[in-house]
């Protein structure tokens, strides 16, 4: 935001351009992240307890590369086990 | 000799592809290079009029491909500077009536003749652009400040790199500085953070570029001309030198008034 309250329009190209040039390298949209996500809960449960709400799934950029980051928090034993 | 060949493409129409061909080529003819343009742009020539020669046109790149003449008479000489030549499209044929291997070809030849074969590439990532791109040393990707343009290059930036014609190099033409400042139009940085290649150019928007087209004169030898100095500094670029990015921010004026520098 500017000070006179009005949103820069070149922020706003940069953002959306990021959102898109991610979709267009990888062909990954947002509804096929969020089935990826799905799944890999559904996996990753079978060998160990996780967090399902505080999953998160990105593409990070490193240059022209994309990477997929996926932040999995554990459930802890101690509280599982008495 | 032995040229090194450089395709000048974008993705998108309009950015300035021809203008830049003309340009750069002009630029380097004037240090003292041999210099050949092809136009790749077959049924939509117009590097011809952008550089004033349609009228010397005998033959073209068609008929050198399918035997009509040798390659030296399709070669048009420049009229200003004599180690420049073009190479026109066909206009009444289309894209198929080259393959990138007759291009490989052709560069072959002319890499005897000349230091530098520049080949201005049609819009699009379909036929034209693949012959254009086949025989290239090095590819100059051209972009505008602008979303679609942005989103264009970095399509045809990842084309390159699948056909090993990668790391090819950024050209931002028709910078606005006063709208960057504004925060009404992508920066410099803006664009490099989002295709993450090296950048060669930098052109400002400068209206002595159409006046130059209509002419049929590239202003790459006019010192008054921003757009034309940054021309040359790719063109010097591409010969090895080490050449700063022009300044164009226009803060410095306004601050100097307000006594703040």
């Amino acid at each position: 935001m500017s000070i006179f309250g009005r949103r820069k329009s070149a922020n706003s190209a940069k953002e959306r351009l990021q959102l898109v040039l991610i979709h267009d390298r990888t062909d990954l949209n947002p509804a096929e992240l969020e089935a990826l996500k799905d799944d890999l809960i559904a996996t990753i449960s079978r060998h160990v307890e996780i967090e399902p709400s505080g999953v998160v799934i990105n593409v990070a950029q490193d240059g022209r590369a994309q990477r997929l980051v996926a932040d999995i928090p554990l459930r802890s034993t101690n509280r599982r086990r008495r | 000799m032995t040229a090194k060949v450089v395709t000048v493409t974008s993705g998108k129409g309009g950015v300035g592809k021809t203008t830049s061909v003309a340009n750069i080529a002009v630029a380097l003819a004037a240090r003292g290079q041999k210099v050949t343009c092809i136009d790749g742009d077959i049924g939509l020539r117009n590097l011809d009029v952008v550089m004033g020669l349609e009228n010397r046109i005998v033959y073209d790149l068609v008929d050198v491909v399918e035997g009509r003449c040798r390659l030296r008479q399709a070669m048009i000489r420049d009229k200003r500077l004599p180690e420049l030549y073009l190479i026109p499209a066909a206009q009444t044929r289309d894209k198929t009536a080259v393959s990138p291997s007759d291009m490989v070809r052709l560069c072959d030849e002319l890499r005897q003749e000349v230091d530098w074969v520049l080949i201005d590439s049609p819009a699009g990532i379909e036929r034209g652009f693949k012959n254009s791109i086949a025989a290239a040393d090095k590819v100059l990707v051209m972009t505008n400040p602008e979303i679609s343009a942005v989103r264009d290059a970095d399509r045809v930036v990842g084309l390159l790199d699948a056909e090993e014609k990668g790391p090819a190099s950024l050209v931002i033409n028709r910078l606005n500085p006063i709208m960057v400042k504004r925060g009404d139009m992508l920066s410099v940085e803006d664009v490099l953070d989002l295709l993450a290649i090296d950048l060669i150019g930098i052109v400002p928007e400068d209206e002595n570029v159409l006046v130059a087209s209509n002419k049929g004169q590239p202003l790459a030898l006019d010192p008054k001309s921003r757009a034309g100095h940054a021309f040359d500094n790719i063109a010097r670029r591409l010969l090895g030198e080490q050449v700063p990015f022009m300044d164009l921010d226009t803060s410095g004026l306004w601050q100097r008034l307000l006594g703040r520098k």
